[in-house]
């Protein structure tokens, strides 16, 4: 399957964007199929938490409700009067990305960006905290998951798995990485060791004799990723193609994320976060390029591009998912803000995405047509998109499990990735 | 569902007892002893156990539920008085350490400068940095436009603290990502000219020692130090002033970063407190509580307002009834603002008096002129529908979307006055919707004020799924994470039948035979905060100043008040776990042991007795066959000795207590014998429950 979808790459994406005009790692990853033992396919899941706002975000421009529902928060359309750094960046004549996500938009142009709008949990709690766990866990409306999606994604192997096959960063280890299969929070992977080494031996001898079993579980898998990563902790990371990720936690585990998938060490799923997008007050400031969301999104859409950038032709492997636990009201509340709401916009990105396109079923925005009168009805189960990642890239088929209690199956999947 | 792993017996329903409930193995008198110290403190200290069994475990309970019984710890005292923020009201803090704001208002003449010199000198610096920004047009406030909020990044804060303590580097810490070097601090002859120092002491300065510097530094009068500090190079003041006494040190922070000193001295206190307060359990009340009620302090004006919130609001109803509590928290200026309750009103139409009079006639909020196409009114839910999920029903307690727009309404009109100046809780009518309201059937009638509100916090307080919720809450914190039913029922019930005494649910639950289960001993994970605190009280650690303790509190994942999320942090042991998180707590662990934690001194001459002894001291009990086994088989590994001090290589003979290291002579920050059993132990998994 790698090797016709190369081929079908090589005839395809270069003849659309044309041989010159073809970023030079997509032209090598045309001929890289001789090393693709080496390479493995990379999910990167990532989970904007606190409810990013959907519309504004992925501004439906084409349909004035938006504007009439946001008469002091709405990005406004491509106007004489307004600057371009504060006016919509149109994808489509319907859609368009909010003015700071501008890094974002030459791999929409390259078509290695796919944006799916209306897409969310059909759960209908508002709950921060539940949502997101829903989100994770895989399973909403079930608060009985042990386990999350992203640990049931991975694909059963033979011998001994990479201790770093599914690895988040941060200092938590977020839900959708929490099951069976071993998993490592890296907070940072230059500082990812025991200092001193002799007390590191009798450490690892402590947990891995240990009788506690959670504890000589995240031991043991801690102590093999220590190991591994040794390696790469020696020469300073210096990202490819002067790719600049923003400053700040989200542009970090990005880059972190990058220097693994390079390192080829087995990553096959990881996971970043990026808080603060709960916007209930000032959301938007004088104009739409400035503010708390402005802000949020310059970090967000900077860091997602500089990870890009800094892959290169390895993004051929990559798909990148982000999610978010719902959206928020499509009418702006009291304080130029917006409160708890539903459906939501997923990004899709990478080398395999058919991008260029949003994806979805758009329900539109008059009253009727909202979700209990106030928010973005939702048509796109979040497992349909999540499910054509693990199914489509990962490979992994079996969706029932990954997703138990969902429906859906590749019937309902978006085709947003190439097959 | 969290493995319990070790310790998990599983208990015999006994034949007598087959008749009735199947009882559950005990504790023994022992185990109950260290269990009270390990639920209800932050840790044992050397010489607690044997203070509890002297008392008896029942008398110790008692104490600690009457914390104002208890004489405070003096050192705790005598730490905790140089923050002075700590005793302050949020508007005296920000006229002592102002905003950026208020550094606005008076480099514009809008305000008056601070009366006491020194407090006018770090202002006037402020000042001074301020208008060089405008100058350069960098500063977006030159536009008269608020500043973003700082990003809700622990990171940004962590950065922060580390170049706060740039000039002494723990070496056995973490360094948090992207961490500089700090410049050079080099004393060259220009700079020491520009000093207004007397010739020679300009002479002194700069062909002494950090010593003699630090010296001469520290004799200075008042007004002369504030200057000399002020015309040294901020490298420099640093390094000097890491050597120096705290006295100095806050001096010099003060004349650094102002605006930093109101949650340097929040983190500190909290540190200290826990570490050094005889009232352990209020000191683990109030952390509970404030999480329970959790509020963000990097959120704008929070950050002047936690102060006030945990010891006006939080502390003195821990042990009180919950209603009080909760009104509280409602009323406070802190909640207010996090959840944005203040800027909420009721939709144009709602409000009965004075139609037209909207918030443009209020005193302006302080985020600068909104233009008047933005001056809208309208309700915001955010905290409704905490109240209800987080803070009493629990988010399966039986409440509607509907509900949450309902409390949302009854609370419009519940703000603050002038928030970012430090004003307090107010009821403004010309905010609140007056139309009749429903809350979870019950009918709030129109025409109504401030007892809207009021009446929904009765409601909830009152509320069978608050009991259950709170009292779940605090069982998966004091009992176990996944808390038997049975226990949360007794002390749903005794909540009910108090009016939410939270003295009297203590009661219950350590009455309960379900809190002194077998199983449960040694049971909970650590949280980063409960590991840290525990590790230093069970090395007697004296601590200077926990700034790196604070520091290190990022990178386990549990920044001190930097919860951005209304939950707070998760209860639950289970989810603290990970291997990022495991190997900072190993780091920390070899650090504290070694004397390495900048602002944290280990007497290494309490690690002399024989290694089972070290290991007992630390833990109360054996540590477990495997830790045991694999300490003594560490002792015969060469020790790594932090540079420059090579390590000796003699080659050890092995049995028990006898390592390599034994005939290196004990030093404070010298890796021993005994500093390296004490690591390991802190470091194991024995260590990492409680």
């Amino acid at each position: 399957m790698p090797f016709s979808r190369r081929i079908f790459l090589r005839g395809s994406a270069i003849a659309m964007v044309g041989a010159g005009a073809a970023p030079l790692w997509l032209q090598r990853a045309a001929f890289a199929q001789n090393t693709a033992g080496q390479r493995r396919k990379v999910l990167v899941a990532i989970f904007q938490r606190g409810a990013a706002d959907g519309l504004n975000i992925v501004v439906p421009h084409g349909e004035q409700r938006y504007y009439d529902l946001r008469p002091t928060i709405s990005v406004p359309r491509p106007a004489a009067g307004v600057a371009k750094e504060d006016s919509v960046i149109d994808l489509d004549g319907m859609f368009g990305l909010h003015p700071s996500l501008v890094p974002l938009k030459p791999l929409w142009d390259r078509q290695q960006l796919a944006i799916v709008h209306a897409a969310g949990s059909p759960d209908p709690t508002r709950s921060h905290f539940d949502a997101q766990d829903y989100m994770e866990s895989g399973t909403p409306g079930f608060k009985a998951t042990n386990d999350g999606w992203l640990n049931r994604a991975l694909l059963p192997v033979q011998g001994k798995p990479s201790p770093v096959r599914a690895v988040s960063l941060g200092p938590t280890l977020p839900r959708a990485m929490r099951g069976a299969n071993d998993s490592v929070a890296v907070e940072n992977l230059n500082s990812f060791n025991v200092r001193d080494a002799a007390a590191a031996k009798a450490l690892e001898a402590m947990y891995m004799g240990s009788g506690d079993a959670v504890l000589n579980g995240t031991g043991r898998a801690t102590f093999e990723a220590v190991a591994l990563l040794q390696s790469i902790q020696k020469t300073p990371y210096q990202p490819a193609a002067g790719a600049q990720y923003p400053a700040g936690r989200f542009g970090d585990s990005l880059r972190q994320i990058a220097q693994l998938i390079k390192a080829d060490v087995g990553v096959e799923v990881a996971f970043a976060d990026l808080g603060g997008w709960d916007h209930h007050a000032q959301e938007v400031g004088p104009k739409a390029s400035v503010g708390q969301l402005a802000n949020r999104l310059t970090e967000f859409g900077g860091s997602l591009a500089a990870f890009y950038q800094d892959l290169g032709d390895r993004m051929e492997d990559v798909v990148v998912v982000t999610m978010s636990e719902f959206g928020r009201t499509a009418k702006e509340n009291g304080d130029r803000g917006t409160d708890h709401g539903h459906a939501n916009a997923m990004f899709v990105l990478g080398g395999p995405v058919q991008g260029g396109k949003v994806y979805g079923q758009w329900p539109g925005l008059a009253p009727e047509q909202l979700y209990e009168n106030r928010d973005l009805a939702l048509t796109t189960d979040f497992r349909d998109v999540l499910g054509e990642a693990v199914f489509s890239h990962l490979g992994n088929q079996q969706i029932a499990k990954v997703f138990p209690k969902y429906a859906g199956g590749p019937d309902k999947f978006k085709g947003f990735l190439k097959t | 569902m969290i493995a319990t792993g070790f310790a998990a017996k599983k208990p015999k329903p006994a034949a007598a007892a087959a008749l009735t409930a199947p009882r559950i193995p005990l504790m023994t008198d022992e185990q109950r002893a260290i269990h009270a110290l390990n639920r209800l403190t932050f840790g044992p200290r050397p010489g607690d156990l044997e203070q509890v069994k002297q008392m008896g475990v029942a008398r110790w309970l008692e104490q600690q539920l009457q914390p104002s019984s208890i004489p405070e710890n003096p050192t705790l005292l005598s730490k905790l008085e140089p923050l002075d923020t700590l005793q302050m009201s949020t508007a005296a803090m920000l006229e002592k350490y102002p905003s950026q704001q208020m550094v606005k208002a008076m480099a514009e003449g809008r305000l008056p400068l601070p009366q006491d010199p020194r407090t006018r000198a770090a202002v006037q610096t402020s000042i001074a940095r301020y208008e060089k920004r405008l100058a350069s047009g960098a500063d977006a406030q030159a536009n008269g436009v608020q500043p973003p909020p700082p990003p809700p990044n622990p990171q940004a804060q962590q950065q922060t603290q580390q170049q706060m303590q740039a000039g002494q580097p723990g070496r056995g810490v973490p360094a948090g990502r992207g961490v500089q070097p700090p410049p050079a601090a080099r004393i060259t002859p220009e700079m020491v000219n520009a000093l207004p120092l007397e010739p020679d002491q300009r002479e002194a300065f700069l062909n002494g020692t950090q010593e003699s510097r630090l010296a001469l530094v520290e004799s200075l009068p008042d007004e002369k130090l504030v200057d000399v500090l002020e015309a040294l190079p901020q490298p420099v003041r640093q390094r000097l002033s890491s050597a120096g006494s705290a006295t100095l040190r806050r001096r010099v922070e003060i004349l650094n970063t102002p605006q930093q000193v109101v949650n340097r001295d929040l983190s500190e206190g909290k540190l200290l407190r826990a570490i050094y307060s005889n009232r352990q359990l209020e000191e683990v009340l109030t952390d509970f509580w404030y999480n329970h009620f959790n509020v963000y302090l990097d959120k704008g004006a929070d950050r002047y307002m936690v102060t006030a919130y945990e010891r006006d609001v939080i502390r003195p109803h821990v042990l009180g009834k919950f209603k009080d509590l909760l009104l509280a928290t409602a009323q406070s200026p802190a909640m207010l603002f996090y959840l944005d309750n203040w800027e909420s009103a009721g939709d144009p139409g709602t409000l009965g008096m004075m139609p037209g009079l909207g918030r443009g006639m209020l005193p302006g909020p302080g985020r600068g002129p909104v233009p008047p196409n933005q001056r809208r009114q309208g309700l915001n839910e955010n905290y409704g529908r905490e109240l209800m999920e987080l803070h009493t029903l629990g988010v399966d307690g039986g409440y509607t979307q509907q509900d949450v727009t309902e409390v949302a309404k009854c609370f419009t009109g519940w703000t603050i006055r002038q928030p970012q100046q430090g004003g307090g809780f107010f009821f403004n009518p010309r905010l609140h919707d007056r139309s009749e309201k429903h809350v979870l059937g019950v009918t709030i009638p129109a025409g109504g004020g401030i007892e809207d509100g009021l009446k929904v916090i009765d409601l909830l307080a009152k509320h069978p799924a608050t009991a259950k919720f709170i009292a779940k809450s605090i069982a998966i914190r004091f009992v176990s994470d996944e808390p038997p039913e049975d226990l949360v029922a007794k002390m749903a019930a005794t909540f009910t039948k108090t009016d939410g005494d939270l003295r009297e649910v203590m009661r219950t639950m350590l009455g309960a035979d379900e809190f002194w289960a077998a199983s449960n001993f040694r049971a909970k994970l650590k949280s980063p905060l409960e590991m840290v605190v525990s590790a230093v009280r069970a090395v007697n650690g004296d601590v200077d100043s926990a700034t790196q303790m604070a520091g290190l509190m990022n990178t386990l994942g549990q920044p001190l008040y930097r919860k951005v999320e209304p939950t707070g942090y998760t209860n639950r042991g289970g989810d603290w776990m990970n291997s990022a998180s495991l190997l900072a707590r190993m780091n920390f662990a070899t650090a504290l042991a070694r004397g390495q934690i900048a602002g944290v001194k280990v007497d290494s001459a309490q690690f002399d007795g024989d290694v089972p002894q070290i290991e007992k001291n630390i833990l109360l009990t054996e540590a477990s066959a495997a830790s045991q086994g694999a300490i003594m088989a560490g002792l015969d590994q060469p020790i790594d000795q932090p540079a420059p001090a090579p390590i000796p290589s003699q080659q050890g003979s092995g049995g028990r207590g006898r390592g390599p290291l034994q005939q290196l002579q004990l030093q404070r920050g010298a890796v021993t014998k005994g500093t390296v059993v004490a690591g390991l132990t802190l470091g194991s998994p024995d260590f990492q429950r409680r």
